[in-house]
């Protein structure tokens, strides 16, 4: 049935990507709006309305906060989204891996450069080196955890019963969990914020923190990067035929095991990358970390179609958005009711989720 | 004439049933050989079994004189074959721990972990050497699909298994996928290799598009073709992992009398063209009669006839296993 529509988008990639953009753009355009309307209504946020001329930097600085909470959701709901792909199982341990990412970029600034605080505005060149040894050491390091977990604990049961998995799933994730607890111990640990925090850009009245860009720039670029491994090169190919077929992909000459480990092994770096920026927001890294952002970050994924990895990026944003608006509002301690609210009703008008399943199909 | 594949005693039981029993089995180079058989006979078992999916129960078959498959031995070593070096590693740096010298321990616990990495890629990538390495200590494990694809096997599906949302041209690159050789690390830096490898993989399966009538719906995604069409594309996709032999599954399954005549003559090119080397289950005794150099007669999982068509025709042990014992 949608032949034509399909056979059109691929011929121009330019285009698509250009009409991507263009909808980003009006979405971010839109929330904006409402949040600047929804500012200045008593009935709503009562004595903390704001004038108008205050409401719109504050618009425009929770958009950014959106946009960066947004983008790290969407890193980790990439793992959870390739890996049911690939092999439909729920992988809860991925959560965890992203806390075990969020203490190792810890250990690398604060162990190799010994970085308690934020690097001066003036040093950006020995703020780079930072933040790209933090990336290089931490996300192959995640990589390589997830593959191993994939190795021991989920391919002896490849092939049997899905439930099986799925339950060494949950105790991989406390496994990890308890591990981190031996080592590191149980509450915040603070993480140092390498990244100034005071260094913003005025837009006008408002002031919008470089650090939101650059999480956002990094998520993009990283997803721009695996939706063209993915779609564009033979390994990416053998990935979306596994995730489609199996045993045909097999037949047809595909290493099943090289190409699950290598899905393992890109959704962990992605979730290692979302660990070190998480450092960098919030200042803080805890054992139980992965629990929380992971339930979030599977929700995005089921919330975008689960196994489709423009989805997973899509439902990431839309939850960071959600939760955004909720706390800009003054009403955090309703985030997460909101967030499974939606997730609920998207999940009973389209199950398939937001843009429906499928591993590397366009979107 | 060598034989392409050779199978001696193959049996494979599920629990109480004997799907295959004892058959023997080969295929000279350059043949069309088929397999047939009443429905249930064992035929699609024994196909599985030759493309490594059933590992069987006795008997072994080699593949262009390498024994392929066999029932596996003492695989459940194979791990801790892997894990003996990094332990002799760790053991030796435990040792030098005791000494106090921290340089040469930091160095030990980076060779532990480095050999422990190579291991596991060397038993994951399994290389040939690999292979015959660990069978002098006993451990054989049976290949897999994917390895029998690398020896030089291509096959179609009983049922049309092609990947329905990747357009033809995609379904023929996957195809291709064992005989390409860029990494990951070619792609992420667009190497000239790639690029070269890239353009060299498209213009062969257009090829192959063209060869199997195909020519110029690369791009059509493939749940989106017509049936008869899509047994062409699973034939083009078989054909692009350049197989020495070629197994196809019922290819005329659900075919008009036009489009099953077009195959059969497109299965003859691909012996003459190709060179290939077919084996097919087929129950269109028009097409099996038409061209095949043997026949190989199953019947509850034995092999009760093998020979030129016109043998098998009047054997009265195949016309008993069709029709039924004639009344006395």
């Amino acid at each position: 049935m949608t032949t034509v529509a399909v056979a059109g988008r691929r011929s121009n990639p330019a285009s698509r990507f250009l009409r991507i953009a263009f909808f980003a753009v009006v979405a971010i355009v839109i929330y904006q709006l409402v949040l600047f309307i929804a500012l200045q209504q008593t009935w709503l946020v009562g004595t903390s309305a704001l004038p108008a001329d205050q409401a719109f930097p504050v618009a425009v600085q929770q958009t950014i906060n959106a946009l960066s909470i947004g983008a790290i959701y969407a890193l980790i709901a990439l793992g959870y989204t390739m890996v049911y792909g690939i092999i439909e199982l729920i992988n809860f341990a991925h959560g965890d891996v992203f806390m075990v990412g969020a203490f190792l970029s810890m250990f690398v600034t604060l162990g190799i450069f010994g970085q308690t605080v934020g690097v001066s505005v003036t040093d950006i060149p020995f703020l780079i080196l930072l933040l790209a040894s933090a990336l290089i050491i931490v996300m192959p390091l995640t990589g390589l955890l997830n593959v191993t977990i994939e190795r021991i604990f989920y391919r002896p049961f490849r092939g049997g019963s899905r439930l099986a998995p799925l339950i060494t799933a949950v105790g991989v994730s406390f496994i990890l969990q308890n591990l981190a607890l031996v080592f590191v111990g149980s509450g915040d640990r603070g993480a140092p914020q390498v990244f100034p925090l005071e260094w913003q850009i005025k837009f006008g009245e408002a002031k919008i923190s470089v650090l939101s860009i650059f999480i956002f720039a990094l998520a993009v670029s990283l997803m721009v990067a695996l939706n063209l491994f993915v779609n564009k090169t033979r390994l990416g190919r053998a990935m979306r035929a596994t995730a489609q077929d199996q045993q045909a992909a097999s037949l047809m000459g595909v290493d099943l095991n090289q190409t699950i480990a290598l899905t393992f092994l890109l959704g962990g770096a992605l979730a290692g990358a979302a660990g070190v920026v998480w450092g960098l927001r919030f200042g803080y890294v805890r054992q139980d970390l992965g629990f929380n952002a992971g339930l979030k970050s599977f929700t995005s994924a089921v919330l975008g179609g689960i196994g489709n990895i423009n989805g997973a990026a899509l439902g990431g944003f839309f939850i960071g958005f959600t939760e955004n608006l909720a706390s800009a509002l003054g009403f955090s301690r309703w985030s997460e009711f909101l967030v499974f609210l939606i997730l609920t009703f998207v999940l009973i008008f389209r199950p398939t989720g937001i843009l429906g399943q499928q591993l590397g199909d366009r979107a | 004439m060598t034989d392409v594949l050779n199978a001696t005693k193959i049996t494979k039981r599920f629990g109480g049933l004997v799907a295959v029993h004892d058959v023997d089995f080969t295929i000279p180079e350059g043949s069309i050989v088929s397999l047939i058989g009443p429905n249930g006979a064992g035929k699609t078992t024994f196909f599985n079994i030759i493309a490594g999916i059933y590992d069987p129960t006795a008997g072994s078959i080699d593949f262009h004189g390498e024994n392929m498959i066999a029932r596996a031995r003492r695989a459940w070593l194979e791990p801790f074959l892997w894990l003996t070096p990094p332990a002799i590693l760790l053991l030796i740096t435990l040792a030098i721990s005791t000494s106090g010298n921290q340089v040469l321990t930091g160095l030990g616990i980076v060779f532990t972990i480095l050999t422990l990495l190579g291991s596991m890629v060397t038993g994951v990538s399994r290389p040939l050497a690999y292979q015959r390495a660990i069978r002098r200590f006993g451990i054989f494990r049976s290949a897999r699909p994917n390895d029998m694809v690398v020896a030089g096997l291509g096959r179609t599906f009983q049922n049309i298994r092609l990947f329905a949302n990747m357009t033809a041209m995609d379904n023929v690159l996957v195809g291709m996928h064992s005989r390409l050789k860029t990494t990951w690390i070619d792609a992420l830096l667009s190497t000239p290799r790639d690029r070269r490898e890239e353009k060299t993989s498209r213009v062969r399966a257009n090829e192959l598009l063209t060869l199997v009538g195909l020519k110029g719906r690369g791009d059509v995604v493939a749940k989106n073709l017509p049936y008869g069409d899509q047994r062409r594309l699973e034939i083009a996709r078989a054909l692009a992992s350049d197989p020495k032999l070629l197994l196809l599954d019922e290819p005329t399954a659900g075919m008009n009398p036009n489009e099953t005549a077009n195959l059969t003559r497109l299965i003859g090119r691909l012996r003459s063209e190709l060179g290939l080397t077919v084996l097919l289950i087929e129950h269109d005794m028009r097409v099996v009669m038409g061209i095949s150099d043997r026949v190989t007669v199953l019947d509850h999982g034995e092999r009760i006839a093998e020979g030129t068509p016109d043998e098998v025709r009047r054997d009265p042990k195949v016309i008993e296993a069709y029709l039924g014992t004639p009344p006395a």
